[in-house]
């Protein structure tokens, strides 16, 4: 099938395909082991689905904050963006 | 007995997964490819990573009208939402001819297209041919929402709480319903007053109608376009052009499709969060209530 409509370029490519084997990946670790809601330093309960959700919209919010602040390479949000998901997820 | 596992129900979703992704993810996804791209034509796109992005994020018009946005969506909402809830409070109950007559009474703004509401709010509104300018005139009130910033924002504001509030009141109506009568036998017994009644029976059970009250009104304000657009075109000056406007003006007017690409993305995520931000309160204030 010709996907040249969708003007694809490799680094949205490999964006798209990390997002892919998270959900993938969050499916099997759910059926392996189901989650529990449980309440961290987030002011709610959540599922483990929640934190990953919470986790990759901050990042995105931290990258956005990133480019509008500073012209340092990107790459620092990214890695900020590690840490803040790794946060959420663990003691979220 | 045991319960019966049986995971085969998934399948069930499938269609409906089919019809998200054809119609939501797969657009999305171009719309995160155009964003780091410069498109000259069909075939003719360069990477340009982050840049859009940036410009977005610094362009001052986009700043002003996100502002606009968000006074404007919170304006809708502290006014719809207590209205709707009035209406829906004062609304006759039962299966009764004044009840049908002000259920479709109630409707009938919802049915109007809307850009045919831009329109009547267009000439209701016009001082020398319409009801309302021309009332506004004949009592001494210099209104015209065509080169006043107060009045545009007002006339814009005004429109959408006659155009939405009926939603609202007929969401909280449908809560109301559903409380049994048992609940209000109780509370009269008990000698509780009409307030205690709203706190402590009503507002709870209109709980869930008022998460899709708030949701649907508070991302349908956020995306308003035709309305304004028609009214009064996104000014004077640019007093009413929202968020969905300038990324029109920026995707069809300058057919600029990377940076308004961007810009998509940007405007998404924030009504995700607010959506996000919504949800989460309301639900907990749920579960407080609960406790």
């Amino acid at each position: 099938m010709d996907m040249d409509w969708m003007a694809w370029t490799a680094p949205t490519a490999i964006f798209f395909l990390c997002i892919a084997l998270m959900l993938a990946g969050m499916t099997v670790w759910e059926v392996v082991s189901p989650t529990v809601e449980a309440k961290g330093f987030l002011p709610m309960r959540t599922t483990r689905g929640d934190r990953l959700f919470i986790g990759l919209l901050g990042s995105a919010f931290i990258h956005l904050g990133w480019l509008a602040a500073t012209d340092a390479s990107l790459w620092g949000a990214s890695a900020v963006s590690l840490v803040w998901i790794a946060l959420v997820i663990r003691f979220g | 007995m045991d319960k019966v596992q049986d995971n085969r129900a998934w399948f069930l979703i499938i269609p409906v997964f089919l019809i998200v992704a054809f119609s939501a993810v797969v657009p999305l996804m171009t719309v995160v490819n155009y964003s780091v791209q410069e498109i000259f034509g069909p075939g003719q796109t360069f990477f340009v990573g982050t840049e859009w992005f940036e410009a977005v994020l610094k362009d001052e018009r986009l700043h002003d009208a996100l502002v606009r946005q968000i006074i404007y969506s919170l304006a809708v909402l502290a006014i719809e939402i207590p209205l709707g809830i009035l209406i829906a409070l004062g609304m006759p109950g039962g299966r009764s001819a004044k009840t049908s007559l002000t259920l479709v009474l109630l409707a009938l703004p919802l049915l109007i297209p809307f850009n045919v509401v831009g329109t009547i709010w267009q000439i209701f509104g016009r001082g020398d041919i319409g009801l309302l300018g021309a009332t506004f005139r004949a009592i001494g009130i210099d209104y015209n929402y065509t080169n006043n910033s107060a009045h545009a924002w007002v006339t814009v504001l005004v429109m959408d709480v006659w155009h939405w509030t009926s939603l609202v009141a007929l969401l909280c109506y449908a809560g109301l319903q559903s409380i049994p009568p048992a609940f209000y036998q109780a509370a009269k017994i008990d000698g509780a007053s009409k307030w205690a009644v709203f706190r402590y029976i009503q507002l709870p059970k209109m709980r869930g109608v008022l998460i899709i009250a708030v949701l649907l009104r508070f991302m349908d304000s956020f995306m308003i376009y035709t309305e304004p657009f028609v009214l009064t075109g996104g000014g004077p000056g640019n007093s009413t052009t929202f968020l969905s406007q300038y990324l029109t003006q920026m995707a069809v007017g300058q057919f600029d499709i990377g940076k308004a690409a961007a810009f998509s993305i940007v405007y998404f995520l924030i009504v995700l969060l607010f959506s996000f931000i919504f949800y989460t309160i309301i639900t907990r204030t749920g579960e407080g209530e609960k406790k």
